[in-house]
């Protein structure tokens, strides 16, 4: 039986606002248990939510980067349960009216494009921690995290296999990023991702039935989970028994997912429209307000950047991979005309120097223009490629321009034919034994002679004039 | 000096003339509360050395010439409003010995306009009542009569006045409970336009329902705490961002060629004769006024306690659910894990009512039954909602009793809640609406009773309300009666 | 009946409330009686009607995304029935 999967993806992005949702505590990582709380996000008697409207504007661009649908009208509404770290004993959340509908994010998968379509985005507060002490019979509970603003991001399930999922997860990961809203830190949680998968017979309309995987931490563990999970259910099918409709978690350590079935209850949430929160109107003004600051998103900027700089597809995406690295690309183009050559730079020597020295491009100590005016130096032959990428070096360590240090250290490239011609003669008579060899027959020698040229010019001499002034005079 | 006797309006002239202090008003206020507090149990906390703190403060505002809107006059606060500092316990053996670390909105206004705090009085648990029988800290006597219920749920605040316990007193109104408390206490209660004053800090029963609102003397006295309250709040969304009039301007008017609106529906059968007497009393009152009687409709009326008992449950249901023993608030410790601290601490810690009310609102907003009961409820408010602007295209304000029946005795009435329930059937429907309404004494049984009419006016509407109150009480000119105490 | 015994269990254990025994007879009865008399809402036509959340018209109630100052962890805690730390502390929760 041949089996087709079928993935859907729901994502929590935390939002990068100042303050949180509801009040105005700060949302800053890493503070001290219950020193960002304040009455309202620690649901004390009487206080009243607040709307941030950043986290409304914030949603309103991804929106608009996913070619959603924005409802006019939207509502908050409450989503009931009792956990230690929800203060309300509800988490105000959006049900029937949520903020947007109906868009899609294409990726490219093997060479094909895909359209993977999102059923809804949005706005939630996020709950607190919950710490567990496994020598004491208790938890611990710590609501800083209460109250910060989420971006609930529910795909269709188009997805068809764990790639896929992958391919669809790092595409929205990269617009939150572009779009400055959400730092996309996995690991830290300000980006998680929650999947439901099932399989069903090839041809079948009907969906089979779906599990649900929590507890995936990094791209990686999203795929290998899907993957696994894949397999668990083929088996169970190909073994003549049924799927059960479960949440289940993703053990990476073991490398399997285990059911938490029997832990956990069906939640009725009695969501009903939050009656301490005014609905929101998003006027078309306020649309075409934000549209104006979205910039240009990864998938638009890569095609651009194969389209109009002929450089190949893998550079342009090592290039987009945030849009600080691919300002810094254009930014060098405005010095050097050579794209594919300002892309070689900056995949290799820069990219490469930034992982040794731990620092974002950012802080690169090679300024763009830098770069660029290297590249030229190197295209309007005033030095060699070797000796560029000594300058290169002696650029990262200084921050010095390329010029200067061309000067000082008087690398001019030697392109005066007949300073050149003049040194050859020098190098062949003073090799006459390897000369007659090479005209007798050993070609090989032609690199020691344009090795021995080299030393006597410090490598400073044109590799393509030296080429020629060899090849002619050892003419026989 | 009879001090504590005196209304807000009498107590500013002699404190602007100098020949009291606020001071000396406050330790009138304690000696009363002093003398007859145990017979009544009005008040749950009271807050001596603060208050006289307060009152020391606002004497040297008044003498710097900084006199605010209550600078100086003691009130007293019902227990369901956060005050910095100081117990606030809804009543509830939950909240017991909760201190909040922040003031209501409008706790703060006042604080900060230099009135002065008394004390936290009695209410129904988590202002679930119309009677005050459910607080756990015992009943509130009407002062007219020990063996009958104040009304609630702001009992406290209603017999605090009522007994000059105080000058005037705050309390919160959800389906009735400022209106109805203060018709069977012979005093004046408001519950403004929904809007109209900050729910921040206001203990939540039913969101879209609450509102804070004054208990006063007479009517000039309710429209100064007005001007204390009402007004916009950015901490509470569903403030409305509306100007605050001076509500004294509307005193002293006449209500000549005024219509006012007799609700067919609310004149039914099963209201106390003498209810149904004096409130014609008010009907003849206003013609000599001047104004003209017609009578409207409010189609929805029946509807309104099945709306009302599924709305309010189901909002309160779900926020009463942070009452669980973690952060604040009433823990059962003796739980042996998580499941059974929640059910241990909130079934120890809530009384029967709210359980009550928790468990209907539950099970109106569950799985399979959202259509039927919350949503339709609902639709049917819209209709209401519709029906009071219809009216109201027809007529300036309504008149309409305030209770069924004069206070009943204390537990006449406790076990059967539904019949608790309809007797909120005159108070509920302005609520759902969100109209402002006035209860202002208007007579008594022949057993001493106090009897109150209702007006209701469209939204933001309370100077009409304040102008035809004050016209009717000074048509009347009765003397005011006190309580033999 | 409107509400079974059963029901009442189980819209209990939602509300994390327990009933007594002797309770829930009392607690069933009293609550049937109640829904029974919801069903008059069953006679009113509302085909069409949008439903009322809001007992006024407002909308977009904003504030500006600004940080102010916190509560504080010692203001946080002081009316926690269990504290550790900087932490509330409950029963262990297993996941």
């Amino acid at each position: 039986m041949d089996y087709e999967v079928v993935i859907g993806l729901e994502v929590h992005a935390q939002l990068l606002t100042e303050s949180k949702i509801f009040c105005s505590c700060s949302t800053a990582f890493g503070a001290a248990p219950n020193s960002n709380t304040c009455p309202i996000c620690l649901g004390m008697p009487g206080v009243l939510p607040v709307m941030n409207k950043r986290v409304v504007e914030f949603t309103i661009k991804m929106a608009l980067a996913t070619q959603c649908r924005i409802n006019p009208v939207n509502q908050f509404a409450r989503k009931n349960y009792f956990y230690p770290d929800l203060p309300k004993g509800y988490q105000i959340s959006q049900y029937a009216l949520p903020l947007a509908e109906a868009g899609y994010v294409d990726i490219d998968i093997n060479g094909d494009t895909r359209r993977i379509g999102i059923t809804r985005i949005h706005m939630e507060e996020d709950a607190g921690k919950l710490m567990h002490d496994e020598h004491s019979p208790s938890s611990y509970v710590d609501l800083n995290r209460a109250g910060v603003p989420l971006m609930e991001i529910v795909s269709e399930p188009d997805m068809r296999s764990a790639e896929e999922a992958a391919a669809y997860l790092r595409s929205l990961h990269e617009i939150l990023v572009y779009l400055e809203i959400c730092d996309g830190n996995m690991e830290e949680g300000s980006f998680r991702c929650d999947a439901n998968i099932s399989l069903r017979p090839k041809g079948q309309e009907e969906f089979g039935t779906r599990a649900e995987l929590k507890n995936m931490n990094s791209f990686r563990n999203v795929q290998h989970a899907l993957e696994y999970e894949i397999s668990r259910q083929q088996y169970v099918l190909e073994s003549g028994g049924t799927v059960i409709q479960e949440t289940r978690l993703w053990d990476d350590a073991q490398g399997v997912t285990h059911s938490m079935r029997g832990k956990e209850e069906a939640h009725d949430y009695r969501y009903f429209p939050d009656p301490d929160l005014v609905p929101i109107v998003i006027s078309e003004e306020w649309i075409d307000g934000i549209e104006k600051t979205i910039p240009e998103l990864p998938r638009e900027k890569r095609e651009r950047f194969v389209r109009d700089y002929d450089i190949p597809p893998y550079d342009a995406g090592v290039l987009t991979a945030t849009r600080a690295l691919a300002d810094y690309f254009e930014a060098t183009l405005q010095h050097s005309a050579a794209p594919k050559s300002a892309s070689n730079w900056i995949m290799g020597d820069i990219l490469g120097h930034l992982k040794e020295d731990r620092l974002d491009i950012t802080s690169s100590p090679v300024q763009p223009k830098d770069l660029g005016a290297l590249i030229a130096l190197i295209e309007d032959g005033t030095i060699s490629g070797k000796i560029a990428k000594e300058v290169f070096e002696e650029m990262w360590k200084t921050g010095q321009s390329p010029e200067k240090i061309v000067e000082a250290q008087g690398l001019r490239q030697i392109s005066d034919s007949g300073a050149l011609e003049a040194i050859v003669d020098e190098v062949l008579a003073a090799n006459p034994d390897q000369v007659a060899q090479y005209r007798g027959g050993k070609d090989k020698l032609f690199g020691y002679f344009v090795g021995q040229t080299m030393k006597a010019t410090q490598g400073k001499a044109n590799p393509q004039l030296i080429n020629g002034i060899l090849k002619r005079k050892l003419a026989p | 000096m009879t001090l504590h006797q005196l209304t807000i309006h009498e107590l500013q002239n002699m404190l602007r003339d100098g020949e009291v202090s606020s001071r000396e008003i406050t330790e009138a206020c304690f000696e009363r509360i002093d003398a007859v507090e145990d017979g009544l149990n009005a008040y749950i906390t009271l807050t001596r050395e603060s208050a006289l703190r307060q009152a020391e403060h606002a004497d040297g505002l008044i003498r710097a010439g900084k006199t605010g809107i209550l600078t100086g006059i003691p009130l007293a606060l019902k227990d369901v409003m956060c005050t910095d500092g100081v117990k606030t316990t809804c009543g509830s053996r939950v909240l017991e010995h909760f201190v909040p670390p922040y003031d209501a909105t409008v706790v703060k206004k006042l604080r900060d306009d230099g009135a002065v705090f008394l004390g936290k009085t009695n209410m129904d648990e988590f202002a679930m009542g119309s009677s005050t029988e459910t607080s756990c800290f015992g009943v509130t006597r009407n002062p007219w009569d020990p063996e009958r219920i104040p009304g609630g749920s702001s009992g406290g605040s209603a017999v605090a006045v009522a007994a000059d316990e105080c000058i005037a007193a705050l309390g919160s109104d959800t389906g009735g409970s400022i209106r109805q408390p203060a018709a069977l206490c012979g005093v004046v209660g408001l519950k403004p336009t929904y809007g109209r004053v900050s729910r921040f800090g206001l203990v939540a029963f039913a969101s879209s329902l609450d509102q804070i609102g004054p208990f006063a003397k007479d009517v000039e006295d309710c429209a100064i705490m007005m001007n204390a309250l009402a007004g916009y709040d950015p901490g509470d969304s569903t403030s409305v961002p509306v100007d605050v009039p001076d509500y004294r301007e509307f005193l002293s008017r006449d209500i000549e060629g005024w219509t006012i609106g007799i609700p067919r529906e609310y004149f039914i059968e099963g209201i106390d004769p003498e209810i149904s007497a004096a409130i014609d009393g008010v009907i003849g009152a206003i013609e000599e006024m001047g104004g003209k009687c017609r009578e409207v409709s409010i189609p929805h009326t029946k509807y309104c306690v099945a709306v009302y008992y599924i709305v309010a449950p189901s909002e309160a249901s779900s926020n009463l659910a942070r009452y669980d023993g973690v952060r604040y608030g009433f823990r059962a410790d003796d739980g042996t894990d998580l499941l059974e601290m929640y059910k241990m601490s909130r079934s120890r810690g809530f009384g029967a009512e709210v359980k009550r009310r928790i468990m209907i609102g539950t099970y109106a907003l569950s799985s399979g039954y959202y259509d039927a009961y919350y949503r339709k409820a609902s639709q049917v408010r819209a209709l209401m909602k519709q029906d009071f602007e219809d009216a109201f295209a027809t007529c300036d304000v309504i008149v309409a009793p305030v209770t069924p029946m004069p206070a009943f005795k204390i537990g006449e009435k406790m076990d059967d809640p539904l019949q608790m329930y309809l007797t909120d059937i005159f108070t509920l429907s302005a609520n759902l609406a969100g109209i402002p309404g006035i209860s202002v004494p208007c007579g008594f049984t022949k057993g001493d009773l106090p009897i109150g009419v209702q007006f209701l006016a469209p939204h933001f509407g309370e100077g009409k309300l304040l102008q035809v109150a004050d016209a009717y009480e000074r048509h009347t000119n009765t003397e005011r009666r006190r309580p033999a105490l | 009946m409107k509400i079974t015994k059963r029901e009442v269990e189980y819209v209990a254990h939602l509300a994390r409330l327990t009933i007594g025994e002797d309770e829930t007879e009392k607690f069933t009865s009293q609550l049937n009686d109640i829904l029974v008399y919801m069903d008059i809402l069953n006679n009113v036509d509302t085909a069409g009607v949008e439903p009322t959340t809001h007992a006024i018209d407002l909308t977009n109630a904003f504030r500006e995304d600004r940080v102010k100052e916190s509560l504080g962890a010692e203001a946080t805690l002081v009316n926690a029935p269990d504290a550790f730390g900087d932490c509330f502390r409950v029963p262990r929760v297993i996941e």
